[in-house]
C-alpha cells in the first residue's frame, strides 16, 4: 500500500474505506537467520536496514508487547545532532542525515520538522563553551549558529531574559533539528521492514537464549523456540533482564525520566528551547500540546512513572524559563525506562557469544538516533564489522577505559548520567 | 517516595542522595585485578524488582543508608545503617 497526495483525495471522497493494515502479523516460524528482540524504534529500524541494506529477509522481530509501545512511543520527540565528542559526533550526524531522507525513503509521513533547536546560555563562561561546541558541530558538518540576546528576544519574546539567578545571554542554534511524529516513525520502519519480507511477531515474549559452546542457537520465548543463525537484543530499559538470560551482567541502570504534556494551545513556541541550567526543555507539538521534560529522577527504576520532587523541578524550571506557561494545564505526564550506562553514552557492540549483539545504553537520548541505530546495527550484525560512525560504541570501553564518552563531563560512573 | 532515615525516621525523598545499587558495600582489595574492579564499578544487576541501593542522608543527619524497595513499584520495605550491614558481614 503506497502513500500520496493523490491517495489521500481518493480515500478521503470514498469514505476512508481503502485504508488496510500497515504491516503484516506474522506467526513465529522455526528458525531465522537473524532474531531482533524488541519491536521499538530502534529494533525495527535494523530489521529494515537489514534488508534494504543488506538483503537479509530471513528475519524476525520478537515484541513482547505492541510495537513502537515502548520508549519510541513515549518520548519527547527531539530530533537533533548537536554532540562534542569524537565518537558521538559523527554517529548523530549520520542519524541527522537519514533523518531528512527519512519520509521519502520509507514513503511514510514522521511528520519530520526541523523547526530548529534553541540551547540557552546565561554567562560569558557557558557563551564560550557553547561557541566551543557550536565549532566542533560545524567542524563536523552540521549546522550551528550563535545567537545573542537581540536575536532571541525576536525569536523567543516569551522568555524571562532578566531572570535574578539565570538571565539570558544568548543561544546556540541548529536549525536542522527539530522533531518527529514519534509512533509514526516505529510504524514507517515496521511497515518498510514487513514489505521487505520481515515477520513482526507481537505478544512474543523472549523467555531464554539458546548457547551451545559459546554460540548463540536462538531463543525460548512465550510462543515456542526459534532457531537463529544470529540474535540481537535490542530492548533499552530491559537490556539488563535480556542480557542476563545470556549470562551476561551489562553496565546499565535502568532509571525513570518523566515528560509531561499540557492541554492542546494555539501555537506559541515555534522551536524546541533547552534550558540546561534547569534541566528543562520544551516544544510544541502539531495539536498544540507544549511538550516538555527535564532530567532523571535519579534513582534505578522500572515503574515508568516518576515521583513528585522531580515533577515540581520541572514545572518550576518551566516557570523560571518562560512564566507565560503557568496558565497551561497539564494533561498527562508519564516516565520511561532508560537505559542508563556510567558515562552517558551508548553500546551497539558483538558480545562474547558468536552470534550475539547489543545495542542498548541510549540514556535519555535514543529517540534521535533511532535510524542510525538500526543503520549502524543491521551493519554490524550483516557484517561483523563495526560501521563507522557507531565504531566507538563498544561495549568493553568501560573495562579498558580507553575511548569514554562522556558528553557531560561528570565522571564516568552510575549516578552521575 | 519517602525513605525511613534508621536515625531521623520516615522523611521526604529529597532529603536524600541516590549512590547507587548496594554492591558499594562489596568494595574489592586494592590488588583484587581488573575483571573484580571493572564489575564492581560498571556492571549492575540492574533488576526489575527488590533490589539493595545505597542513598545518603544529605539534607539531614549524614547517614549512609542501604535501602531494600521494589524498582517497579518504588515500595520501601525497609532501610538500615550502612556501616551495620557493613559490620554484619564477614
Amino acid at each position: 500500500m503506497g502513500f500520496s497526495g493523490w491517495r489521500v483525495l481518493k480515500e478521503g471522497l470514498t469514505g476512508n474505506r481503502g485504508w488496510g493494515a500497515h504491516w503484516r502479523d506474522a506467526a513465529p516460524k522455526d528458525a531465522y537467520d537473524v532474531v531482533i528482540i524488541g519491536g521499538g524504534g530502534h529494533g525495527l529500524a535494523t530489521a529494515y536496514y537489514l534488508a534494504k541494506n543488506h538483503g537479509i529477509t530471513n528475519v524476525a522481530v520478537l515484541e513482547k508487547g505492541y510495537l513502537g509501545g515502548g520508549n519510541v512511543g513515549r518520548n519527547t520527540t527531539i530530533v537533533r545532532a548537536n554532540y562534542f565528542l569524537p565518537g558521538n559526533s559523527e554517529f548523530y550526524s549520520h542519524s541527522l542525515k537519514l533523518w531528512e531522507g527519512m519520509e521519502a525513503d520509507l514513503n511514510y509521513n514522521v511528520m519530520h520538522s526541523q523547526r530548529g533547536q534553541i540551547s540557552l546560555f546565561h554567562s560569558d563562561g557557558q557563551r564560550d563553551a557553547a561557541v566551543r561546541r557550536g565549532n566542533a558541530i560545524i567542524n563536523q558538518g552540521d549546522d550551528a549558529e550563535l545567537l545573542g540576546r537581540a536575536d532571541l528576544k525576536r525569536m523567543l519574546p516569551y522568555l524571562d531574559f532578566d531572570s535574578a539567578r539565570f538571565p539570558i545571554h544568548g543561544g546556540i542554534l541548529q536549525r536542522r533539528a527539530g522533531t518527529a511524529r514519534h509512533d509514526a516513525v516505529a510504524w514507517g520502519y515496521a511497515r518498510g521492514a514487513s514489505d521487505r519480507g520481515v515477520d513482526l511477531i507481537q505478544n512474543c515474549e523472549v523467555t531464554g537464549i539458546d548457547i551451545e559452546g559459546g554460540a548463540v542457537k536462538g531463543v525460548q520465548t512465550t510462543r515456542g523456540a526459534i532457531r537463529a543463525k544470529k540474535v540481537a537484543i535490542i530492548v533499552a530499559g530491559r537490556s539488563g533482564q535480556v542480557a542476563a538470560m545470556a549470562g551476561m551482567r551489562l553496565p546499565i541502570e535502568s532509571h525513570v525520566l518523566q515528560a509531561f504534556v499540557t492541554e492542546g494551545l494555539k501555537p506559541c513556541i515555534d522551536h524546541v528551547v533547552s534550558f540546561g541550567m534547569g534541566h528543562f526543555y520544551i516544544s510544541q507539538s502539531d495539536k498544540g500540546g507544549l511538550v516538555f521534560g527535564g532530567d532523571l529522577d535519579f534513582y534505578a527504576s522500572y515503574a515508568a512513572r516518576g515521583n513528585l520532587p522531580m515533577m515540581e523541578h520541572v514545572m518550576e524550571a518551566g516557570m523560571t524559563l518562560m512564566p507565560m506557561i503557568g496558565k497551561a494545564r497539564v494533561l498527562r505526564s508519564w516516565g520511561g525506562i532508560m537505559d542508563m550506562t556510567p558515562d552517558g553514552s551508548p553500546i551497539i557492540d558483538k558480545t562474547d557469544t558468536d552470534g550475539l549483539y547489543i545495542d542498548c545504553g541510549w540514556c535519555y537520548g535514543g529517540f534521535k538516533a533511532v535510524p542510525g541505530s538500526g543503520w549502524s546495527m543491521a551493519h554490524l550484525v550483516a557484517t561483523d564489522t563495526h560501521h563507522e560512525p557507531a565504531a566507538r560504541f563498544r561495549l568493553d570501553r568501560f573495562r579498558t577505559g580507553r575511548g569514554l564518552m562522556d558528553e557531560e563531563g561528570t565522571g564516568s560512573q552510575h549516578n552521575l548520567h | 517516595m519517602r525513605i525511613s532515615c534508621p536515625i531521623c525516621g520516615e522523611r521526604d525523598r529529597r532529603e536524600f542522595y541516590y549512590v547507587g545499587d548496594a554492591v558499594a558495600l562489596n568494595r574489592p582489595a586494592a590488588d583484587a585485578g581488573p575483571e573484580a574492579w571493572d564489575d564492581y564499578l560498571h556492571n549492575r544487576d540492574n533488576l526489575a524488582g527488590e533490589t539493595r541501593d545505597l542513598w545518603y542522608h544529605e539534607s539531614g543527619c549524614a547517614a549512609w543508608v542501604v535501602v531494600t524497595r521494589n524498582t517497579v513499584t518504588h515500595e520501601v520495605y525497609h532501610t538500615e545503617l550502612a556501616s551495620d550491614v557493613r559490620e554484619a558481614q564477614p
